[in-house]
């Protein structure tokens, strides 16, 4: 190890000397890699966004222990089971509440543009507050009025107004399901990939507008735990206790695997993004490939030289994969730094939680230093065809 | 008795395969003994670059015998080539150059293949080097600056650095105007001559035979006693 760090520096850096030479070959290659960052970086972004938002509702929920139909799909789709279940679940030792959830797409106009726009809508009990999300829980008093509903401030579309006005204390009314609802007040969670936003009403609201559910059918349970309880082992317990064909018991990581699980595999969305990623690899392959296969051609004199001289065919093969670990690394950082502006922007006009996780840029920097050495290996085939013996 | 630096003994060589094989080199025996500096002349197309090439390991050889420092080539592997590649210093018609690489880091480039040369060793003997071809003030000159003369130098310096044992120059001053081609081998001829180093030479220019040791003349693959020097070219 010593040796080769001693022979490192030792050793002419000849190719970064190479590629830099050239000063606006060297621009164009290293924005090549990095266009390939930022493809990959946007792609794997979008991706981490729709998980991310996939879950923005779960991830406000205080529950412990989560009980859904097995037919559920995801939150739009949540399907139902008998409310009977959560009764039975609080005889269960450490279950310390069981509160119903309902939940379900609904298709709203909007009052500024009456324009109609998909929503999640919550109903649930305002005596039982089941959010960690202060500004609702301050306007329970609200939702208990009938018709009465909270409003999302992050949802996207046009609807400044809207909050404007019930900012300033004036309720705005508009139609869901051909019923006069009235927004009181707002709240913010932001949208996700199955809605625009959320709106939050009671049960009782709830099930006003959805007049063929029955409050007997519930859409989610909630189950809170004493403290000290396990949640894995609650819902062991839960699930021998409870008739396992009518519903599904998970902890909040299983639901929100579940939920995230839904859009990974039962859409294409996942799978799209994925091949927007391989693209942006692929297309780095081509531009490495094409920037070194150059190189090593304009330079076969040279190498032939240094074969000549006594150097091996490793040393040769070394330099390229030298320019390569260098573009990779070069490439990278512009990459990044765009993909962060990138990432800025469109989290703004979109309000997804589409963020730079460390581990998705250490991906993308292992998947840069892949694509480079990929296209390196591929390059040095010409390194084999500099020929000494035809030097002189 | 000291053993010849460069031993050919009944030296065949053949290109191409199968029909198209073709035999250009033919019974060549050579000795070359340490400190000579031979001149290797003859027609164009005669064998003498094919020859040059197999002393200095770039080419294998296929029959016959041809032991250079000792050590046998014929028939050897690629790397055991390489490795004897190293103890010679090589001057092509082209200087060729790294473009990349100042003067220095050219030069150097023949002294990075000994592992033993420290980092401040290698840069002080190129310097030393680039001093002796008269270019001390082109240290860190990139090649495009430099005069085709200058570069021939730098490559002469790239060759010497290492302080080989044989030398090998195919036709190094072909490229140079006349009083840059003799500049350069009487340079050759001088640091060969302080460095006690062989030199096998091809050229065609008959105005430098004069440095020679021994004219030896090539023909149709054959060695020959050379002709009148002065129909030569
Ligand atoms: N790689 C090769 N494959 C096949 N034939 C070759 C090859 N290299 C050289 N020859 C042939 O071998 C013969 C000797 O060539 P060589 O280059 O050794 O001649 P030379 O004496 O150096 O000529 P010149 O003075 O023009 O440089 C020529 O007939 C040439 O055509
Ligand atoms: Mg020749």
């Amino acid at each position: 190890m010593l040796k080769i760090i001693q022979n490192l520096t030792r050793r002419t850096p000849l190719g970064w000397l190479q590629l830099t030479q050239h000063k606006s070959r060297f621009a164009v290659a290293i924005s090549g890699v990095a266009f390939a960052d930022l493809l990959m970086l946007m792609q794997l972004g979008f991706q981490g966004a729709l998980f991310d938002s996939a879950v923005i509702l779960h991830s406000k929920l205080t529950a412990d222990v989560f009980i859904i139909s097995p037919q559920a799909l995801n939150i739009g789709a949540m399907s139902t089971f008998p409310r009977r279940r959560l009764y039975q679940a609080m005889d269960i030792t450490g279950v310390k509440s069981a509160e119903p959830m309902y939940v379900n797409l609904v298709t709203w106009k909007n009052p500024q543009t009456r324009d109609k726009k998909n929503l999640i809508i919550v109903g649930f009990n305002p005596d039982r507050p089941i959010f960690n999300l202060p500004e609702v829980n301050s306007q329970l008093d609200k939702i208990k009025q009938s018709d009465v509903l909270l409003f999302d401030r992050k949802a996207i579309g046009a609807y400044e107004k809207v909050v404007e006005s019930v900012d300033d204390g004036k309720a705005v009314t508009t139609e869901i399901e051909r019923r006069t609802v009235s927004v009181n007040g707002l709240f913010s969670i932001g949208s996700s990939f199955s809605a625009d936003g959320h709106l939050m009403t009671s049960e009782d609201n709830y099930l006003r507008l959805f007049s063929r559910q029955s409050s007997g059918n519930i859409n989610v349970g909630l189950l809170t735990l004493n403290p000290g309880y396990d949640p894995t082992q609650v819902v062991q317990q839960l699930k021998a206790y409870l008739p396992r064909q009518d519903i599904k018991v998970l902890t909040k990581e299983e639901y929100i695997a579940f939920e995230q699980g839904y859009w990974q595999q039962q859409t294409p969305i996942g799978p799209i993004f994925n091949l927007g990623a391989i693209m942006g690899f692929i297309v780095g392959v081509i531009i490495v490939y094409q920037v070194l296969s150059t190189d090593v051609n304009s330079h076969l004199r040279e190498y032939a030289t240094f074969k000549a001289m006594g150097y091996s065919n490793t040393y040769l093969l070394g330099i390229v994969f030298e320019e390569a670990l260098i573009l990779a690394v070069v490439g990278f950082i512009p990459g990044l730094i765009v993909s962060l502006g990138l990432y800025t922007v469109v989290g703004g006009a979109t309000n997804l939680p589409i963020a730079m996780t460390v581990f998705r840029a250490a991906q993308v920097l292992a998947g840069t230093l892949i694509m480079c050495m990929l296209s390196g290996a591929v390059a040095t085939s010409k390194v084999q065809a500099a020929d000494p013996a035809d030097m002189f | 008795m000291i053993e010849p630096v460069i031993y050919i003994n009944n030296l065949d060589h053949y290109f191409g395969k199968g029909a198209l094989r073709k035999q250009v080199l033919f019974d060549i025996n050579l000795e070359i003994n340490i400190g000579e500096i031979v001149i290797m002349t003859g027609p164009s197309g005669s064998g003498k670059t094919t020859l040059l090439t197999m002393c200095g390991g770039l080419r294998s050889a296929q029959s016959g015998s041809l032991k250079v420092l000792g050590t046998e080539l014929c028939g050897a592997s690629a790397k055991q080539l390489t490795i004897s590649r190293r103890h010679h210093g090589y001057i092509f018609q082209a200087h060729n150059l790294h473009e990349s690489l100042t003067a220095l880091q050219n030069v150097k480039m023949g002294l990075e293949l000994h592992p033993d040369i420290s980092v401040a060793e290698m840069n002080q003997r190129s310097i030393e080097m680039l001093e002796l071809v008269g270019l001390g003030d082109r240290v860190n000159y990139l090649p495009e600056n430099l005069s085709g003369g200058q570069k021939q130098r730098v490559a002469i310096a790239r060759a010497l650095v290492s302080q080989p044992k044989i030398l090998l120059a195919d036709e190094p001053t072909a490229a140079l105007d006349k009083q840059s081609g003799r500049d350069v081998v009487d340079l050759m001829h001088k640091l060969a001559k302080e460095q006690d180093c062989t030199i096998l030479l091809v050229t065609h220019d008959n105005r430098i035979l004069d440095v020679a040791d021994r004219i030896i003349y090539m023909e149709d693959g054959r060695l020959a006693k050379a002709p009148d020097l002065q129909k030569v070219s």
